[in-house]
């Protein structure tokens, strides 16, 4: 069989269904899929399908639940479907629009998001760390932000079985934090643009180390061995990435769950009661509604607010699980300024993911004053968001930007990931103008708060530091950048000042469930994917628990 | 403008194992692109030629990128980019409005329309949206700075560095699925990966061995 001859368009029309979905292990294979009917009340409807959704849909399954995750997004087979391309992979990326505003607007679209099976772990650079314990405690222990309703104990249990689940390429020993089990396997080299970052980090006597991956430096079942494309946030076409699409979603449908691909969820229905009864969903042009006994938001901090928004009824006129009038609110991102440089040996940061080293050297140091931490990472930017850099960092233009650009193998540079501290007045709402669906967009407002601008400064002098103490020249500083959400449905301990409780379960309908970022209460200083899997994996355990003890809602 | 990568050229990887089918189909896709104009008229046209022209001032030795096709391929599917700002227009009717107020601009204070204004004149009416000093009703509310780096930036920049003259050029690898990268040292080169010809060195010698890297 020709390539041609099994090749579709994923966005041209569903691919899981008839009893089968796409075998992402295979160019054009298929896999068996059991599916519901619309009228046929399932355990659960989960919307969305990456780190939150992906998750928790595959452990339901498992636990015997019925279950269906719905996305927005095509169902991808790596193989077959991704190109090595920085632009023919903006199709992994949600680019419906959104209307941007606020001092410090969150640039939309591309790797905060994502719209897929599999959501915006396909592309996502696999950074997998733990939170700092005390970051649970924020508001107890270290001063700033909120508590999270979760032990730090408990949580490192989860870790650890997401760490598993994942097979986390890493270190032996990692510097930070509590002691934890050795990574499943072992760590990737580091490259040249990664040795630049521990350079700079010896010369200021901080400790780094290679970072923990979601992608395998030895063969794993049906993904091989990680063969450093570099193209790891435009999708892994070697299925080398350990991603949802790849991990959660195969052993979420051998267990029984059904996937929907191209299937937008636009409303969340509850009846006289005040419970979810289902879902209204859009596929193949047709609105439809889904039955089910929970509903699931797991769209990330923008699409999950949105949805919870538009779902707002003459019972619930502010929207779903928002008494607290917290929904949409305390938006977080995260700093991700940077300060790149030039060095005399050809670096060729474009081999390998884009981040071989780490330093957490400041989530452990409290010896700022402002609150907060944040790590740095080695950085591997292809051509088009490197021009991008030269052109919002440095102004260039012209002559000057096509010169600049040649050095492109000569450059190295480090990448902070940091804490902001959660604002209301950071929020989601809904815009007036429609998207294709004729649904109302959302309107994102942000601004760095003035902790956020005092962290971001210390986290530039210290990167430009040790950029120099590695003998790099002419550095400068990319002192515009933002990249991964939290906080808009916050889980807490108090019904006024949260939207869900430690188990995702939103306090004002007992069948509504909220599981991604969103329910962050704060954003602690590293990359959030492994911390949204492992309360997912919390989430799957407290759901079977609270079943068995009777305490999910029932219906009459 | 030095060659530091001279006679490299990604494309002759393109039937190695550094490309999929699936690389293979998009940048021949790209490589083929409608040559325009199916957005934008025959004036607004002219001055986004002379625009892209003066953002990113092609090569005289690699195949031209058509930068301006490219840009009108997006507008003509309406392919948009996940956000919008506030103050700004949808990005088609932006760059309508802008390519409008730019040339007249032009026509205001040099009594020629942009396309016609030596290089160095239209640098200068660039630096003036680059910094906010291009006002106007034709604007409709739009910064010309915000419009500057956030629409012309943005679409110049990502058409020109999605086409293989402008990887070559920078020696990038390109593609590279799903054979990737053996060597991830400093100074270390894979065998297909482009040469660089050091200013000290022969231009001659690097251009002889980037004719083998595939």
């Amino acid at each position: 069989m020709s390539f041609e001859d099994h090749v579709g368009d994923a966005f041209a029309e569903p691919r899981a269904r008839g009893g089968r979905a796409p075998d992402v292990f295979t160019p054009g294979g298929y896999v068996p899929m059991r599916q519901y009917d619309d009228d046929e009340e399932v355990d659960f409807a989960i919307v969305g399908t990456g780190a939150g959704g992906g998750t928790l849909l595959c452990r339901l399954a498992e636990k015997g639940f019925t279950a269906i995750g719905f996305d927005a997004g095509p169902f991808f087979r790596p193989l077959e479907d991704f190109a090595s391309d920085e632009t023919e992979q903006t199709k992994l990326y949600w680019t419906g629009n959104r209307i941007v505003e606020g001092n410090d607007w969150l640039i939309m679209g591309a790797k905060n998001s994502g719209r897929a099976v599999g959501g915006s772990t396909v592309h996502f650079a696999m950074v997998s760390l733990r939170f700092r314990p005390e970051w649970f405690k924020a508001r107890s222990k270290m001063g700033y932000g909120a508590d999270w309703p979760l032990d730090w104990r408990e949580m490192w249990r989860y870790y650890e079985e997401a760490e598993q689940a994942l097979a986390i390429s890493g270190p032996i020993d990692y510097p930070w934090g509590p002691k934890r089990p050795r990574y499943p396997y072992r760590a990737h080299p580091v490259n040249a643009a990664g040795m630049v970052l521990a350079r700079g980090a010896e010369a200021l006597g901080m400790a780094w180390s290679p970072t923990p991956l979601a992608t395998v430096s030895a063969p794993r079942g049906k993904s091989p061995p990680c063969v450093y494309r570099g193209f790891c946030r435009f999708g892994c076409s070697t299925n080398a990435k350990q991603s949802a699409l790849i991990v959660w979603i195969p052993r979420a449908m051998a267990a029984g769950a059904e996937v929907r691909d191209l299937a937008m969820v636009g409303r969340i229905e509850t009846d006289r009661r005040g419970l979810a009864t289902g879902v209204h969903y859009r596929r193949e042009g047709q609105w439809r509604f889904q039955r089910a006994r929970n509903v699931v938001v797991a769209g990330y901090a923008v699409e999950t607010p949105r949805l919870l928004l538009m779902s707002a009824n003459d019972r619930f006129p502010d929207g779903l699980a928002n008494s607290s009038g917290l929904v949409g609110k305390n938006l977080m991102t995260q700093p991700n300024q940077a300060v790149f440089g030039e060095v005399d040996e050809e670096i060729r940061w474009y081999k390998a993911p884009p981040s071989t080293t780490v330093t957490e050297h400041w989530n452990y140091d409290d010896n700022k004053d402002f609150h907060g931490g944040y790590c740095w990472m080695a950085q591997g930017p292809l051509p088009i968001e490197w021009a991008t850099v030269l052109t919002g960092s440095r102004g260039l233009w012209g002559a000057a930007l096509r010169e600049e650009m040649t050095k492109y193998n000569h450059m190295v540079g480090v990448k902070m990931v940091g804490e902001a501290m959660a604002d209301e007045r950071n929020r989601v709402t809904l815009d007036e103008e429609k998207d294709d669906d004729g649904l109302p967009i959302a309107r994102i407002h942000y601004a760095w708060t003035q902790n956020d601008e005092a962290l971001i400064r210390h986290a530039l002098d210290q990167m430009e530091l040790s950029m120099k103490a590695a003998g790099v020249r002419n550095t400068f500083r990319q002192e515009q950048d933002a990249n991964h959400l939290g906080g808009t449905a916050r889980m807490g301990d108090d019904p006024r000042a949260s939207v869900v409780d430690a188990d995702c379960r939103s306090w004002d309908i007992g069948n509504l469930w909220v599981c991604d970022g969103s329910v962050f209460p704060t954003v602690g200083g590293v990359n959030p994917s492994l911390t949204i899997q492992a309360v997912a994996l919390r989430t799957a355990d407290r759901i079977e628990q609270l079943a068995k003890r009777g305490e999910l809602c029932r219906r009459a | 403008m030095t060659d530091r990568f001279p006679g490299y050229d990604v494309l002759l990887k393109r039937n190695t194992l550094s490309w999929n089918e699936a690389t293979r189909r998009a940048i021949d896709a790209r490589l083929s692109v409608h040559p325009g104009p199916r957005f934008f008229s025959s004036d607004e046209w002219k001055t986004l030629r002379a625009l892209c022209g003066r953002i990113i001032p092609q090569p005289a030795d690699r195949p031209p990128v058509p930068i301006a096709a490219y840009i009108d391929e997006k507008m003509f599917a309406n392919r948009v980019d996940g956000y919008r700002f506030a103050q700004m227009l949808p990005q088609g009717e932006a760059w309508k409005a802008a390519l409008a107020a730019l040339d007249a601009a032009a026509r205001e204070r040099r009594k020629l329309p942009f396309h016609e204004l030596p290089p160095a004149d239209q640098d200068v009416m660039i630096s003036l949206m680059a910094e906010n000093r291009l006002v106007g009703p034709l604007w409709r509310g739009m910064p010309s700075q915000l419009f500057f780096a956030r629409r012309v930036l943005h679409d110049v920049v990502n058409a020109y560095y999605s086409h293989p003259t402008a990887w070559s050029e920078i020696g990038w690898g390109g593609p590279a699925s799903p054979r990737g990268y053996v060597r991830l040292d400093a100074d270390r080169r894979d065998p297909w990966e482009a040469v660089e010809a050091h200013p000290e060195e022969e231009q001659d010698r690097a251009r002889a061995e980037n004719r083998h890297v595939v």
